[in-house]
C-alpha cells in the first residue's frame, strides 16, 4: 500500500501533463468548429484520380 | 427544354453551350455555368456531379474587366483579411453563399487545397463558414477568394474586427476553465471516494491525511481558476449592493474551499474539496453550453458587417484608383458603378441617383436621392448610371457600425430569467444567513467545537446549485432550440412575456408582406402577347438592381437589350430584336395615366402601348395560417402606414377583422399605448425604421432580420425565416419554458429545504454534501434538457439547400 506515495503524485503529475496538452490545443485552434467534424465522417472520400 | 447540366435551370432557346464530361456531351445554360464546370472536369472533381444532391447555384454574371478580388492584394487590405496562425503561416476566413450540399464541401476543399501554398481548407456545411491556411509567400488571399469564385460559389470574406476577435478570445478563456475543472474534479473525487469508504471500513490516519493533502493540492488552484469568473461577478454584486445568484453560490463554493483548508490545517476530518471542485466544474459547464448556444444564435450577425463592399473606386488626380474600403478616408470622393454597394457613408455628389437601402430600412422601392443628400454605406446604386459621392462618416461613426454594436451590446446583456433567479437569490441568501447563525448560535452552546463546521456544513449545503443552474439552463436550451427555428432572443424576458400577451400589432411591408415586389398582374393592349412583352420588359431592365428591375426580369438573366437610354424619373428605353421599345411611366411611354391604379410600369413600342404590368408586394407564405392560429389566443390588429386600398385588401386575404391604415409612425405609437392603458399586453411586429419606437414600446416586440438595423436593435426578438407560422408557434413556447423553469425552481427549494435540517443539526457528512449537490444540479440539467424535446417539432420544411445537407448526411 505504500506505493501509493509513489502513485498518487503521478496521478497529479499526470493531472498537470494533460492540462499543458489541453491549453496547447486550445491555443491551436482545435476547438474552434466543433459542427462540422460531426458531419464530415459522412462525406464520401472518392478515390484519387490520376493526373 | 432541357435543363443545364450545372445549376439546374431552364436553357433558354437559342443558346447552344455544352461541355463534355466524362465522355457524355452536357449543355449549360450560360457562360458562368459552363466556366465552372469546365474548371471542375479539368481538375479531376467531375466525380462532384455524382455526389451532389441539389443543382449548384447559378454563378453570378461576372462583371467583365478587373477581378473583384483585386483589392486583396492591396497591403491595407491584405493585412484586415488574414491572420497570423503561427509558424510563418496565415488564415483567411470567410463566409461562403453557393454550398447547397454535402458534396459541395468536398468540391470547395479540393478545389482551394489543389491551389499551391494552400495547407488546409475547412468548410463548416451547415454555416458555410470557411477558413484556409497558407503560406503568404506563395499564395494570398486574392488567388485564394478567386479559386473559390470559380468553382462557382459566393466568398464574403470577413473583415476582423477587435468584437470578432474578443469574443474568441471569451470562448477560449472558457474552455480551458471548463477543462481544469473537469480534469481537477475527477481527480479530487478519486482520492475523496477513497476517503468516503475511509469512513466505513478502517482507514489508516496516515493514507487519510495523505489523500486530504493531495486533495487540498490539486483542488485550491482548480477552484481558484475555474472558480474566478463566479467570484468577481459576486464581488461585483456586493460592491453595487445587489444581492445576485452568483453571491450564495460564491459563499457556498468559497465557504467550502475555506472550510477544507482549515480543517486540513487542523487535522479534522471533514472536508469537501470534492463539492467545491465538483460544483464549479458544473457551473463551468452549464456556462460553456449556454455561451455556445448563444455564439450560435449571435453567428448570424457577423454576416450584416458586410454590407459594405471590400473594394472602392476613389477619385485621384482625376482618374479613377480601385482601393480598399479600409483606406478611404473623409472628403474622399468615391464612384459607385451601377449595382454597387455605397462604401461608406455620405453625400451624393451626382445630381440624382437612385438607392436600394432595402437592407437598411426594409422599403422596396428604391429611394431616389438627390444632390447633397446623404448616402448610406451598404446601400445598393439602383440606378443605371455611377453615381458620385463624397466620403463623410467612417469606421466607428458610420450608420452601419453604430447600429450593429447598439445590436451587438443588447444580444450581451443578462437575460432576463436569470432576473427571476436573482431576485429569489436575494431572499435565499438574506434566509441562507439567518439560518447559519441561528445554528452557529446554537451549537455554540450546547457544543462550541463544532459550531464552526456545522456552519461551515450548512453553507456549503445550501449553495443554490440547482437554483443557479435551473434558469440559465433551460434558457440556454431555448435560446438555442429557437435559433434554429429562426427566432433570436435578444432577452429571455420576451420569453417569459410572449405568454401573457393578449394582442398582436403588426405591420403591413416587409412583416406580413415579403417586401419584394412581383407583377402581379400583365394587362395586354392591342394584340400584343404576354410572352413577348414579358421578354421585351426583362431584357430592358436587364441587370439593374432596382426592384420594379428586379420584379420585372424574375430570376432569369436575360441578355439586355441594345441602345438602352435611361430617363431618371421617366424609364428606359432600348431596342430588341430590331425594334425601339419604352418602358416606364404612363406618361413615357404616351399611354393615359390611371393614378388610381397604385405601382405599374407601361411598355410600348413606336408605334402603340403594348402591356401594363401591375406591381405588388406578395404576401409571406403562410401568414393567414399563423394569424389564425394567433388569434386563437389573442387579439390582432394591422397597423400600416400604407393607403387603405392596399391595406384592405391585404386585412381581407389574411382574414384580419381590425386595421388601420395611413398610420403616421406617431398614429402608431399612440395607438399602442392606448391599448396599454387599457390593460392588454402588446406585442408589436415590424421591421422599419419608424417601427423602432413601437418596438421599444411594446410588451414584446419582434423585428425580421431583413428589416431596418435600428428595429432589429429595439426588438426583443428577431426572425430570420420567413414563414410565420414559427413565429404563431412562440408562445406555445414560451409556455414550455415557463413550466420547466417553474419545475426547476420548485425542485431546487425542496432539495433545499430536505438539506438544511440535515445540515443543522450536525448529521451531514461530506458524502452526503457531494451526493446531495450533484444529484440536484444534474436532475435540473436533465429537466431543461426535456426542453429540446418540448422545442422541437417544427412545422416548416428546412429551406431546400439545409434539408438536402441534412438527408445527405443522414444516408
Amino acid at each position: 500500500m505504500t506505493i501509493l506515495f509513489a502513485l498518487v503524485p503521478l496521478a497529479m503529475a499526470l493531472l498537470v501533463v494533460a492540462i499543458v496538452a489541453f491549453f496547447w490545443a486550445v491555443r491551436e485552434g482545435q476547438f474552434e468548429d466543433l459542427d462540422t467534424p460531426a458531419v464530415r465522417i459522412l462525406l464520401d472520400d472518392p478515390e484519387a484520380r490520376d493526373g | 427544354m432541357t435543363s443545364c447540366f450545372h445549376c439546374g435551370e431552364a436553357i433558354p432557346s437559342g443558346v447552344d453551350l455544352a461541355l463534355t464530361v466524362e465522355g457524355h456531351r452536357r449543355p449549360v445554360c450560360c457562360p458562368g455555368c459552363l466556366a465552372v464546370a469546365e474548371l471542375i472536369e479539368r481538375q479531376g472533381l467531375a466525380r462532384f456531379y455524382d455526389f451532389r444532391s441539389v443543382p449548384s447555384a447559378r454563378p453570378k454574371n461576372a462583371t467583365g474587366e478587373a477581378s473583384p478580388w483585386a483589392v486583396c492584394d492591396r497591403p491595407e487590405v491584405a493585412r484586415r483579411l488574414a491572420t497570423d496562425v503561427g509558424n510563418d503561416r496565415q488564415e483567411v476566413r470567410c463566409q461562403v453563399d453557393g454550398v447547397t450540399c454535402a458534396a459541395c464541401v468536398w468540391l470547395l476543399e479540393r478545389g482551394v487545397r489543389a491551389i499551391d501554398g494552400v495547407e488546409d481548407v475547412s468548410v463548416n456545411p451547415v454555416s458555410g463558414e470557411t477558413a484556409v491556411r497558407f503560406v503568404p509567400g506563395k499564395t494570398g488571399v486574392r488567388a485564394i477568394l478567386e479559386a473559390i469564385a470559380s468553382f462557382g460559389f459566393e466568398p464574403r470574406p470577413a473583415l476582423l474586427g477587435r468584437r470578432a476577435r474578443g469574443q474568441s478570445e471569451a470562448a477560449r478563456d472558457e474552455l480551458k476553465r471548463l477543462a481544469v475543472a473537469g480534469l481537477g474534479s475527477a481527480h479530487v473525487m478519486t482520492l475523496a471516494a477513497a476517503l468516503y469508504v475511509g469512513d466505513f471500513t478502517r482507514l489508516d490516519a496516515t493514507y487519510a491525511s495523505f489523500f486530504v493533502l493531495a486533495s487540498m493540492l490539486i483542488a485550491t488552484p482548480v477552484v481558484l481558476y475555474s472558480g474566478a469568473p463566479i467570484f468577481r461577478s459576486a464581488w461585483r454584486d456586493l460592491r453595487r449592493g445587489r444581492l445576485g445568484m452568483d453571491v450564495p453560490v460564491a459563499l457556498a463554493i468559497g465557504a467550502a474551499l475555506v472550510a477544507s483548508l482549515v480543517n486540513t490545517f487542523r487535522g479534522v476530518e471533514p472536508v469537501y474539496y470534492d463539492s467545491a471542485t465538483m460544483f464549479v466544474f458544473f457551473l463551468a459547464l452549464g456556462r460553456f453550453f449556454e455561451s455556445r448556444a448563444r455564439h450560435r444564435a449571435g453567428g448570424l450577425f457577423d454576416a450584416l458587417a458586410d454590407l459594405r463592399p471590400l473594394g472602392a473606386s476613389r477619385v485621384r488626380d482625376g482618374a479613377l484608383e480601385r482601393v480598399g474600403t479600409i483606406e478611404l478616408a473623409v472628403g474622399d470622393r468615391v464612384v459607385v458603378a451601377p449595382g454597387e454597394a455605397v462604401p461608406a457613408d455620405g453625400t451624393l455628389l451626382s445630381t440624382h441617383a437612385t438607392f436600394d437601402e432595402a437592407l437598411l430600412s426594409g422599403e422596396s422601392a428604391g429611394r431616389r436621392r438627390a444632390r447633397g443628400e446623404t448616402v448610406l454605406g451598404g446601400s445598393l446604386n439602383a440606378g443605371h448610371a455611377p453615381a458620385e459621392v463624397e466620403v463623410t462618416r467612417l469606421g466607428a461613426d458610420s450608420y452601419l457600425e453604430r447600429v450593429g454594436g447598439l445590436l451587438h451590446r443588447a444580444l450581451a446583456d443578462r437575460p432576463g430569467f436569470l432576473r427571476l433567479a436573482d431576485r429569489w437569490a436575494g431572499v435565499f441568501t438574506a434566509a441562507v444567513l439567518v439560518l447559519a447563525a441561528a445554528a452557529g448560535a446554537f451549537w455554540l452552546v450546547v457544543a462550541p467545537e463544532r459550531a464552526f463546521e456545522i456552519v461551515l456544513a450548512l453553507l456549503v449545503v445550501t449553495c443554490p446549485c440547482a437554483l443557479s443552474l435551473a434558469a440559465p439552463t433551460a434558457f440556454a436550451v431555448a435560446l438555442g432550440r429557437l435559433a434554429r427555428h429562426g427566432l433570436l432572443l435578444r432577452s429571455a424576458r420576451a420569453l417569459e412575456r410572449v405568454g401573457d400577451v393578449t394582442t398582436w400589432l403588426f405591420d403591413k411591408t416587409g412583416t406580413l408582406t415579403e417586401g419584394r415586389m412581383v407583377v402581379a398582374n400583365l394587362q395586354t393592349f392591342a394584340d400584343a402577347k404576354p410572352a413577348e412583352c414579358s421578354a421585351v420588359a426583362a431584357a430592358l431592365e436587364s441587370g439593374v438592381e432596382h426592384p420594379v428591375a428586379r420584379a420585372l426580369c424574375g430570376e432569369r438573366a436575360v441578355a439586355p437589350a441594345a441602345g438602352v437610354e435611361y430617363r431618371p424619373g421617366f424609364g428606359v428605353s432600348g431596342l430588341v430584336g430590331g425594334r425601339r421599345y419604352r418602358l416606364g411611366s404612363a406618361r413615357y411611354v404616351g399611354a393615359a395615366s390611371e393614378p388610381a391604379r397604385g405601382q405599374c410600369v407601361y411598355l410600348a413600342d413606336e408605334r402603340a402601348v403594348l402591356a401594363r404590368f401591375d406591381l405588388a408586394d406578395t404576401l409571406r407564405p403562410h401568414a393567414k395560417e399563423a394569424l389564425a392560429k394567433l388569434a386563437e389566443g389573442a387579439r390582432l390588429v394591422l397597423v400600416s402606414g400604407d393607403e387603405a386600398r392596399a391595406v384592405t385588401s391585404v386585412a381581407r386575404s389574411l382574414g384580419l377583422a381590425e386595421f388601420h391604415a395611413a398610420q403616421t409612425p406617431d398614429d402608431k405609437l399612440e395607438l399602442l399605448r392606448e391599448r396599454q392603458r387599457a390593460g392588454a399586453v402588446v406585442a408589436a411586429v415590424g421591421d422599419g425604421i419608424n417601427d423602432a419606437p413601437l418596438l421599444a414600446q411594446a410588451d414584446v416586440s419582434v423585428a425580421f432580420v431583413a428589416g431596418s438595423q435600428l428595429a432589429r436593435a429595439s426588438a426583443d426578438v428577431v426572425f430570420t425565416g420567413t414563414d410565420l407560422r414559427v413565429l404563431a408557434r412562440l408562445p406555445e413556447w414560451a409556455g414550455a419554458v415557463r413550466r420547466i423553469v417553474r419545475q426547476n425552481l420548485a425542485w431546487a427549494a425542496g432539495y433545499n429545504l430536505a438539506a438544511v435540517p440535515l445540515a443543522a443539526t450536525g448529521v451531514l457528512t461530506p458524502w452526503m454534501a457531494a451526493i446531495g449537490m450533484s444529484v440536484s444540479s444534474l436532475l435540473v440539467v436533465a429537466n431543461a434538457l426535456r426542453l429540446n424535446r418540448a422545442l422541437a417539432s417544427a412545422p416548416t420544411p428546412l429551406p431546400a439547400s439545409r434539408a438536402a445537407l441534412l438527408e445527405s448526411a443522414a444516408t
